[in-house]
């Protein structure tokens, strides 16, 4: 299996609301902390080695190609 | 004044009513002469209630204000006979560009499905929908638009609403049985009855701009976050008619209106934007902040709210003016119903059911809009900002950059009045959504044809329901649309709603879901 990089969320609005709304009221610290957390929680989930590197390899790629 | 535009001036006329005193009995007064109150107007006038119309001004909007109309209100529009010379004047796009600081983010496409009448959208200027709805109500002998009335008090019992009307001429008194309230977000009629809105209110502040532009630039619309002739907010550029070009600064919390809203001011942040050659006149220039917000119930008794006057939401995506007038369709019908005694009052109380649901879909969809274009926090910023540079280059982030989206009409799903489905269908058009267009054979538009009673469409032949039939021959686009098979049928709602639909005519279970939607209780 290869990372999935087309859209695979239904309600992709909906989602990304519960996204916000899941660091409502917390502070800076607290909700980077949330964040981190849910990385490390999805990628438990993920489990596939490979997938895993490969979004790894992305996420960096986009960052640090985007000043 | 506008460069591109003369605004006509309504003549205010004294009324025999209020130079004899004596006030006439009348069914319907709809309070504002915008764009829900005319359409409120021309609809109640072809179902053949007498109409007056009471506006404190004597003009149309000043400024662009509403400029994006959608294919349902168009659809809404053509029934009263407007739809074709609003296409027609309005600009067509369909391709949206979201710019992210220096860069391109991505671009979008609404690509509308072929072979419907109305397109997916228009853009235009408030003030020439309004002037054009205004001629259309001239026309129509059932209504008469009264200019420079104010309204000053009211007073409802069972038996009707007593006004209490301010003109230049002094005070009068006006009764009417059922009286619509389409006066805007600062509705007096909502004030005078004691009322309010529940929701939220956005702190920031948002400039708008009208302005003419001598070169051309392509009709798309074109969206920037935090780009860098304005940094850390959002600009949106959009086209309108005579070259009149619509520009919306995010200012932030902090901005002081008065001002932002100086030309000194407006005109190097429209350069900067434009590049320092682009040559441009400024129009109109206002300074606002909105809200998220509805009133608890639409009907108080024989008062019914329609448009701002009941709901607010954010410009982003279109819902304000486009919601309002599915509002008067919803009503318009039902008041028809009612005042014919063809149903029974509660009725009424279905328009609230149904537009308030719509009114909260469209609340919902307009906050989540602003939440992403202004975040409230860093980690919403952060997210916000990884979805737009994930976008360059990742299909997966594309759906969740949300700078507005497309208003849909939102289907009536709950509604008491509507019969769900007990045959099996596969999607076609549901009960509770609105009648989609389609071409017929004849080269007739099936919209045009469903009219504005209620109908039982029928592919293939029908039997006696008591109802008009319109028979169609199952083939063709028509019969793909409604997933028809021979003997599909469906109840079309005078709005153009679907009430229910089996897949073989049984004139008993029509009878039924009619008296449902109509509101009687069997």
């Amino acid at each position: 299996m290869s990372l999935r990089r087309d859209p695979n969320i239904i309600d992709p609005d909906g989602f990304y609301e519960e996204l916000i709304a899941a660091q409502r009221d917390l502070s800076d610290e607290l909700a980077d902390l949330l964040l981190a957390k849910l990385v490390l929680i999805l990628s438990n989930h993920v489990g596939d080695r490979a997938v895993l590197r490969e979004a790894l390899a992305l996420a960096r790629h986009n960052t640090v190609m985007t000043p | 004044m506008l460069k591109t535009y003369h605004f006509p001036e309504y003549a205010y006329r004294q009324t025999l009513e209020q130079r004899s005193g004596q006030a006439q009995a009348r069914p319907l007064v709809i309070i504002g002469a915008g764009p829900v109150g005319l359409v409120a107007a021309l609809d109640c006038a072809r179902r053949g209630l007498p109409v007056v119309v009471l506006d404190d001004n004597n003009s149309v909007s000043m400024g662009s204000r509403a400029v994006c109309y959608a294919k349902r209100s168009l659809e809404i529009l053509d029934r009263l006979g407007q739809g074709e010379a609003l296409a027609a004047q309005g600009i067509k796009w369909q391709v949206g560009k979201v710019f992210f600081k220096e860069d391109l983010a991505y671009q979008f496409d609404l690509l509308p499905q072929a072979h419907h009448k109305m397109p997916a959208m228009i853009n235009l200027q408030q003030y020439h929908l309004e002037e054009r709805l205004v001629r259309a109500c001239q026309l129509e002998p059932n209504i008469e638009l009264r200019w420079k009335h104010k309204l000053l008090g009211l007073e409802q019992s069972d038996e009707g609403v007593s006004l209490q009307v301010q003109t230049p001429d002094g005070v009068f008194q006006m009764q009417t049985d059922w009286l619509i309230a389409c006066d805007g977000a600062g509705s007096d009629t909502r004030a005078m009855l004691g009322l309010d809105f529940e929701g939220q209110v956005f702190q920031d502040r948002f400039l708008i701009a009208d302005v003419v532009m001598k070169a051309q630039f392509p009709t798309e619309r074109w969206f920037w976050f935090d780009p860098p002739f304005h940094p850390d907010q959002s600009v949106l550029l959009h086209k309108q008619c005579d070259s009149v070009w619509r520009i919306d600064f995010q200012l932030g919390r902090d901005a002081d209106p008065a001002e932002e809203k100086r030309p000194e001011k407006v005109i190097p942040r429209i350069q900067a934007m434009l590049g320092p050659d682009a040559e441009f006149e400024l129009e109109w220039v206002s300074v606002y902040q909105f809200a998220c917000r509805r009133m608890k119930r639409f009907r108080h008794g024989r008062v019914l709210f329609a448009g701002d006057a009941a709901h607010q939401v954010s410009p982003f995506g279109a819902r304000g003016a486009n919601s309002g007038m599915q509002d008067a369709d919803n009503l318009a019908w039902k008041l028809q119903a009612v005042i014919e005694g063809r149903a029974p009052e509660t009725l009424l109380d279905s328009y609230h059911q149904e537009r308030a649901a719509a009114a909260d879909d469209n609340i919902a969809h307009s906050t989540r809009s602003t939440d992403f274009i202004s975040p409230k926090s860093r980690a919403s910023l952060r997210l916000r900002n990884a979805v737009l540079e994930l976008a360059k280059t990742e299909p997966f982030a594309r759906p969740l950059v949300n700078s507005g989206r497309l208003s849909l009409p939102t289907p009536y799903w709950d509604s008491a009045l509507i019969t769900p489905d007990e045959d099996s269908f596969d999607i076609g058009v549901p009960p509770g959504s609105p009648c989609v267009d389609a071409p017929l054979a004849d080269g007739r538009w099936l919209l045009n044809v469903l009219g504005q009673d209620f109908m039982l469409l029928s592919f293939g032949a029908a039997g006696d329901c008591g109802l008009p039939v319109l028979e169609l021959e199952c083939a063709g686009l028509a019969a793909e649309r409604y997933d028809a098979r021979p003997g599909t049928c469906y109840l079309i709602r005078p709005d153009q709603v679907v009430a229910a639909r089996w897949r073989r005519f049984d004139a008993a279970k029509i009878k039924v879901a009619f008296a449902c939607s109509l509101g009687v209780v069997q």
